[in-house]
């Protein structure tokens, strides 16, 4: 079987004091590095604020324009580091329970089912309501990743890297055509919708977020669960259930919650690759494989990943905006191809 | 010949024989498909009428729909089909794999998103644009190469950084056709998802030279490229040239893709399902590359048929090669991971 991951588990061998406290350190590193994040990307932008009327702002001031920059910049700030946090969970997840270093919502096809599900529910029934994109949303998510992962194992070897990775591509290049095909006739839908479809975070308000939210709480909380069950089943199936893990209930809980998260981001701010791939991988050399520091590590550095994106997608571009999407495809896929290079060729 | 043999080479004969009249019949429907495009649109015209025009006379009302409009199209969707299926198929013959297809390892990408941003950015004329084309795929080519070289190529790294090349590049697109400051969904269509739409002589006649060149030299490599897939040594003892078969094969694969992709945009896996369609149709054996070619052509031809014609809506060709190819894909991913292939 493929067991990629570079090192073993390594909380269940070492004592814990020898390891906590370095990874304490990361942790509280990734926090703080997420809190200046977030200061900037309310503060700079097409225009600057100075930090009195960014104070001003935060304490309910609205006088001029520097203050409704805040105002305006405080809800996409936010989820942005919502929508980074849960796609970086959503990604160690998937890792976990697929045993695959490859997997991403956007590589195996998730959001891409996201994308087609919630285009069928704007043109066919007349949807409209945030609330219904969501249902619709991880429903199509569900769906497609059911999909990826029966084709992607059938045969032997199981679910290897690249037989997911392929029927990842092929799924989300017959969705994508499959969404060309039923936006092309509906230019209004269209034009709606050729923004979304990028991914970004520019049109964020604090009611979309709010509407989303108990569905990212909820995967958060069956994701979070579950990190104990994972590290069990990194080593294995067999040796995981002899270790009175329920393999089966684990990952469909696992499962269950990478959808739901996979689903609600994709529905209140379009298809983001990549996240979900980077973060894991980054935080594995901060904290090792062990799940219960890597998930949470994995949420505050795919917040941090976000909002950093979307802070120099605005920056870049000034005045205009390079959307959050783009900007982590541009830095996520050379660190795909990093991995890729990294992997022994049987494993591939 | 001696009588002992017959019995051996007559099997071998009726083989070659049923696949030379397969081949053929490859080759005719591609003719069907060409006059059907030709006749078939909002007046139609007789095979009369349409091989007047073609022959250069005038004929009132047909001259303008058939010779400004249909043939500019059909030329186009016959040459990118012709030379994405020949180069797909040489591709996949080279490096031994079914999914090593241009387009699924990131050549029609980087040649996608060189034309785009040479045409929607900096204004190129149609001839530069071509050219920015081929050397963005041949560059894609070569980094994909180098990044995948470690201790030797292996296939299935190539195809796993083709594909996360190909989403960089891809997102390029993405970006350039959303931010253009002027949205037009004709020219967006082309280069998302390929189309034939709005062809025009100046990018029809480039692809098609090219293929009348580039073709011959490729159809020649096909013996040392059959040769080649008993393993390197083996095809240089029978006395193939094994680099410079590669470096040629290469280069005028890269070029045919380049060429297809900056006149008709990446049309969806013409280039991948090419090669393992043909392979079924005519069986195994003898090199794969003339019915590859001719099977590409049905696909983009047939394909913007449908796209025209079947559905209520007029639909660019490399959305009906997306929606009938990808379960294609599928398919094939099944049979292969069931059969216990490597990919």
């Amino acid at each position: 079987m493929t067991a990629v991951l570079d090192s073993p588990p390594r909380g269940a061998a070492r004592p814990r004091s020898v390891t906590a406290s370095p990874r304490l350190a990361g942790l509280a590193l990734a926090v703080a590095a997420l809190g200046v994040l977030a200061v900037l990307s309310v503060t700079l932008g097409v225009r600057d604020v100075s930090l009195e009327d960014l104070l001003a702002a935060l304490g309910g001031l609205d006088e001029n324009v520097s203050q409704a920059a805040v105002h305006k910049r405080l809800p996409r700030t936010l989820l942005a580091m919502l929508v980074g946090a849960v796609l970086g969970l959503a990604g160690a997840v998937m890792q976990g329970v697929t045993r695959n270093p490859l997997a991403d919502p956007g590589i195996l096809g998730v959001t891409a089912g996201a994308s087609l599900a919630v285009v069928v529910g704007i043109a066919f029934a007349g949807l409209s309501s945030p609330t219904g994109f969501i249902w619709v949303a991880i429903a199509g998510a569900a769906v497609s990743a059911v999909l990826v992962y029966v084709v992607g194992s059938l045969g032997r070897g199981g679910a290897t890297p690249l037989k997911l990775a392929l029927a990842g591509a092929a799924t989300s290049a017959a969705f994508s055509s499959l969404i060309s095909a039923i936006l092309l006739p509906r230019i209004a839908v269209m034009d709606s919708f050729r923004f979304w479809q990028i991914g970004g975070v520019g049109g964020a308000s604090l009611g979309r977020i709010g509407t989303v939210l108990p569905f990212l709480l909820v995967g958060t909380l069956l994701c979070l669960v579950v990190a104990r069950g994972l590290n069990s089943l990194a080593l294995g199936d067999d040796l995981a259930a002899g270790l009175g893990e329920r393999v089966a209930l684990t990952r469909a809980a696992a499962a269950t919650g990478a959808v739901l998260l996979c689903g609600a981001a994709t529905a209140v701010a379009g298809p983001i690759g990549f996240v979900g791939l980077v973060v894991p991988h980054a935080c594995r050399l901060l904290v090792g494989s062990d799940h219960r520091w890597l998930l949470p590590l994995s949420m505050v550095v795919g917040a941090a990943l976000l909002t950093a994106a979307d802070l120099v997608g605005r920056l870049v571009a000034r005045p205009s905006e390079v959307d959050v999407g783009i900007v982590t495809a541009l830095v996520g896929a050379p660190v795909f191809i990093v991995v890729v290079r990294r992997m022994r060729g049987r494993t591939l | 010949m001696t009588t002992t043999l017959v019995s051996v080479t007559s099997g071998r004969l009726g083989r070659a024989r049923s696949r030379a009249l397969l081949t053929g019949i490859l080759a005719a429907v591609v003719v069907a498909l060409v006059a059907t495009s030709l006749m078939v649109g909002q007046t139609f015209y007789g095979p009369g009428e349409v091989l007047r025009v073609v022959l250069g006379q005038h004929v009132p009302g047909a001259s303008f729909a058939v010779g400004e409009l249909r043939l500019p199209r059909t030329t186009l969707a016959l040459v990118a089909g012709l030379a994405l299926g020949l180069a797909g198929v040489t591709f996949q013959t080279m490096l031994h794999n079914p999914l090593a297809s241009p387009d699924v390892i990131g050549i029609s990408s980087g040649a996608s998103a060189a034309a785009v941003v040479a045409i929607v950015v900096l204004r190129l004329p149609e001839s530069l644009v071509s050219l920015v084309a081929i050397g963005a795929a041949l560059l894609t080519a070569l980094v994909i190469y180098l990044l995948a070289y470690r201790d030797g190529v292996v296939g299935t790294r190539l195809i796993l950084i083709g594909i996360g090349i190909s989403a960089m590049l891809d997102s390029v697109v993405s970006y350039v056709i959303v931010r253009a400051a002027t949205w037009d969904l004709q020219t967006a269509m082309r280069w998302l998802t390929g189309s034939v739409n709005g062809a025009v002589w100046s990018t029809v006649a480039p692809l098609t030279l090219a293929v009348l060149v580039l073709a011959p030299v490729l159809l020649a490599q096909a013996r040392p490229l059959r040769l080649m897939q008993h393993g390197d040594d083996a095809a240089a003892a029978l006395g193939v040239p094994v680099e410079r078969t590669r470096v040629i094969a290469i280069l005028a694969a890269v070029g045919l893709v380049a060429l297809a992709t900056a006149a008709a945009g990446p049309i969806a896996f013409v280039a991948f399902l090419a090669g393992p369609i043909a392979a079924r149709i005519v069986g195994p054996g003898t090199s794969l590359m003339v019915p590859a070619a001719l099977v590409g052509a049905v696909l983009v031809l047939g394909a913007d048929l449908v796209g025209q014609h079947a559905a209520g809506n007029r639909y660019p060709v490399g959305v009906v090669t997306g929606v009938l190819g990808a379960p294609y894909l599928v398919h094939l991913l099944i049979r292969t991971n069931r059969a216990g292939g490597s990919p």
